[in-house]
C-alpha cells in the first residue's frame, strides 16, 4: 500500500537533498544563463521603442520580473515556512534561510531599477505611492527576518521563531499585488495580468517573460547552491557529511 | 476564563502601578518626542499644523514601542510565563489580557494626553477630535502587532533593536491610516474611511496576532 505511494518525505532530509540540489544547481545556472542572455538581447535590441516613454522604458524587462519574484520568493518562504511548522521538517528551514538573501537582493533590483525609470518618467527618483512603499516595507520584512534569523544562536529555535515571523508578514503580499488598483496612485497598473491578456507589444512580452523564467532559474539554482551550504554547515557533525568525497580529501 | 482574563489584567496594573516609572516614561517619551519638532522644525505654526498629525502618529508609534519589552520580559525572567503557558486556560486568552493590560498602561495615556499637545500645535478643535479617535482605535493595534515582536525576541541579545527592526514594518499601515484620517479631516475631504480601515486592522490585528503571539511565546520559552 505505501510502496505505491510517492515518498513525499523523502528529499526531507538534508542528506538525501544534498546530492540532489548538488545535481540540480549546475542545470539551473545553465538555463539562468542562456535565459537571461537570449531576454537581455530581445530586450534590448530586438524590442521596438516605446513610441511615448522612449528607449527608458526598456528598463522594465528587468525591474517587472525582479517585483514579481520579490514577491514570489517571499510567498515560497512562507510556504515552507508553514511546512517547517507543521511537519517540523529540518530542510524547510533551511530552504526558507537559503531564499531570504536572494528574495531581499530581488527587492532591493526592483526599488532600485523602479528609481532609474522614475526619475525620466515621473521626475524624481522616489515617491510615497502605495506600490513603492508596500515594496520598501517587503524589503524591510526580508531584513528583519535575516536579522532574526542571525540573532538566535540556535537555528531549530531561530527556524521556528523566524516562521512565525514570515508568516505574519504574508499579510503585506496581497496589499503590493492589488496596490495599484485599490489606490490609484502615480505607479502605473499592471502591464500584464491574466484576465484581459497584456496590454503592450508582443516582442516585449516575450522577453519580459523570459526575463522571468530566467530570475526563476536564477533563483532555484543560487537558493540550492546555498542550502548545500547551509546544510553542510548545520550538520557538520554528522557521519554522512564527514564520508562526503568532497569533505574527505 | 473570563477569571483568568480578569486576573492577569488586574495583576499586570497592580504591578504596573506598584512601580509607576515604567508607566512614566513612556508618557515623557511621548511628550519630549512631540515638544523636539517644534524645537527642530521651527515655531511657524501653520507648518506645526500641518506635521501634527505625522508627528503625533510616529511619536505614538515609537512610545509604544519602547513599552514593548517589558511586555513580557518579567515574567519571561521570573518564570512566570512559563507557568502561565502551562495553565490550563487558553494561553490566547492570557496573552490578550497581557496586551490589554499594556494598552490601559501605554496607550491609553497617550490618547488622553494627545489633546493638550495638540493645542501647542495649534489644531483645531475637529482635528484634535479626529486625533484621538485615531489613537484610540490605533494603538490597541499597535500593542497587538507589536507583542508578535516582544515574543519573538524575548531573551535575545539586542533584543531592543531587533524588535524595532521586526515590528515598525508592521505599524506601517496603522501609521499610514492614522495620520491619513487626521489630514483628510483637516482638508476638508472627511476622514471617515481612514478611520474605518484603522478599526478593519484593528479587528484583523485582534483575531490572528494573539495566535501568533502564542506559537512565539512557545518558540521562546521552550
Amino acid at each position: 500500500m505505501s510502496s505505491n505511494r510517492i515518498n513525499w518525505f523523502k528529499y526531507s532530509s538534508p542528506a538525501t537533498f544534498y546530492p540532489l540540489a548538488g545535481k540540480l544547481a549546475p542545470w539551473f545556472t545553465a538555463i539562468a544563463v542562456i535565459l537571461i542572455m537570449v531576454g537581455l538581447y530581445m530586450g534590448f535590441f530586438v524590442a521596438p521603442t516605446d513610441y511615448k516613454q522612449g528607449e527608458g522604458y526598456r528598463i522594465i524587462f528587468v525591474h517587472v520580473p525582479a517585483s514579481w519574484m520579490s514577491m514570489f520568493i517571499y510567498l515560497v518562504m512562507a510556504f515552507w515556512a508553514a511546512m517547517g511548522l507543521v511537519f517540523n521538517t529540518r530542510m524547510s528551514g533551511m530552504m526558507v534561510q537559503s531564499l531570504a538573501p536572494t528574495g531581499a537582493m530581488f527587492t532591493f533590483l526592483a526599488l532600485w531599477t523602479g528609481a532609474f525609470w522614475g526619475k525620466p518618467m515621473w521626475g524624481t527618483w522616489w515617491v510615497w505611492d502605495a506600490r513603492l512603499t508596500s515594496e520598501l516595507i517587503l524589503f524591510f520584512l526580508y531584513i528583519g527576518y535575516i536579522a532574526l534569523h542571525s540573532s538566535i544562536d540556535d537555528n531549530r529555535r531561530a527556524d521556528r521563531a523566524t516562521a512565525i515571523l514570515v508568516l505574519v508578514g504574508v499579510v503585506n503580499i496581497p496589499i503590493i499585488y492589488y496596490s495599484v488598483q485599490w489606490w490609484n496612485t502615480l505607479h502605473q497598473g499592471a502591464s500584464v495580468s491574466v484576465k484581459s491578456g497584456s496590454s503592450m507589444a508582443s516582442v516585449m512580452l516575450i522577453s519580459m517573460l523570459i526575463m522571468a523564467f530566467a530570475f526563476w532559474a536564477y533563483t532555484i539554482a543560487i537558493s540550492l547552491a546555498r542550502v548545500r551550504s547551509i546544510i553542510l554547515e548545520r550538520e557538520r557533525d554528522k557521519q554522512w557529511v564527514s564520508e562526503l568525497p568532497e569533505i574527505k580529501q | 476564563m473570563f477569571k483568568a482574563f480578569y486576573t492577569v489584567v488586574m495583576r499586570d496594573l497592580l504591578l504596573a502601578v506598584r512601580n509607576r516609572s515604567d508607566i512614566l516614561t513612556t508618557v515623557f517619551f511621548f511628550i519630549i518626542a512631540i515638544s523636539l519638532f517644534p524645537l527642530g522644525v521651527g515655531p511657524e505654526l501653520n507648518t506645526l499644523r500641518e506635521i501634527a498629525p505625522g508627528v503625533f502618529w510616529v511619536a505614538a508609534l515609537l512610545a509604544s514601542m519602547l513599552a514593548l519589552e517589558r511586555l513580557f520580559a518579567i515574567d519571561y525572567a521570573d518564570g512566570t510565563l512559563e507557568q502561565m503557558l502551562i495553565t490550563p486556560q487558553p494561553a490566547t486568552i492570557l496573552v490578550l489580557a497581557k496586551v490589554l493590560a499594556h494598552w490601559l498602561i501605554t496607550g491609553v495615556p497617550l490618547v488622553l494626553l494627545s489633546p493638550l499637545l495638540g493645542l501647542q500645535y495649534d489644531l483645531s478643535s475637529e482635528a484634535i477630535q479626529v486625533l484621538m479617535l485615531t489613537l484610540f482605535l490605533g494603538t490597541p493595534s499597535l500593542s497587538l502587532i507589536g507583542a508578535i515582536g516582544a515574543a519573538l525576541t524575548l531573551g535575545l541579545r539586542g533584543g531592543g533593536v531587533l524588535v524595532s527592526l521586526l515590528v515598525l514594518p508592521l505599524y506601517i499601515p496603522v501609521l499610514i491610516f492614522g495620520a491619513g484620517a487626521v489630514e483628510a479631516t483637516v482638508s476638508g475631504l472627511g476622514g471617515a474611511g481612514h478611520i474605518s480601515m484603522l478599526g478593519a486592522i484593528f479587528l484583523l490585528s485582534l483575531v490572528l496576532s494573539p495566535l501568533a503571539t502564542v506559537a512565539a511565546l512557545r518558540v521562546s520559552a521552550e
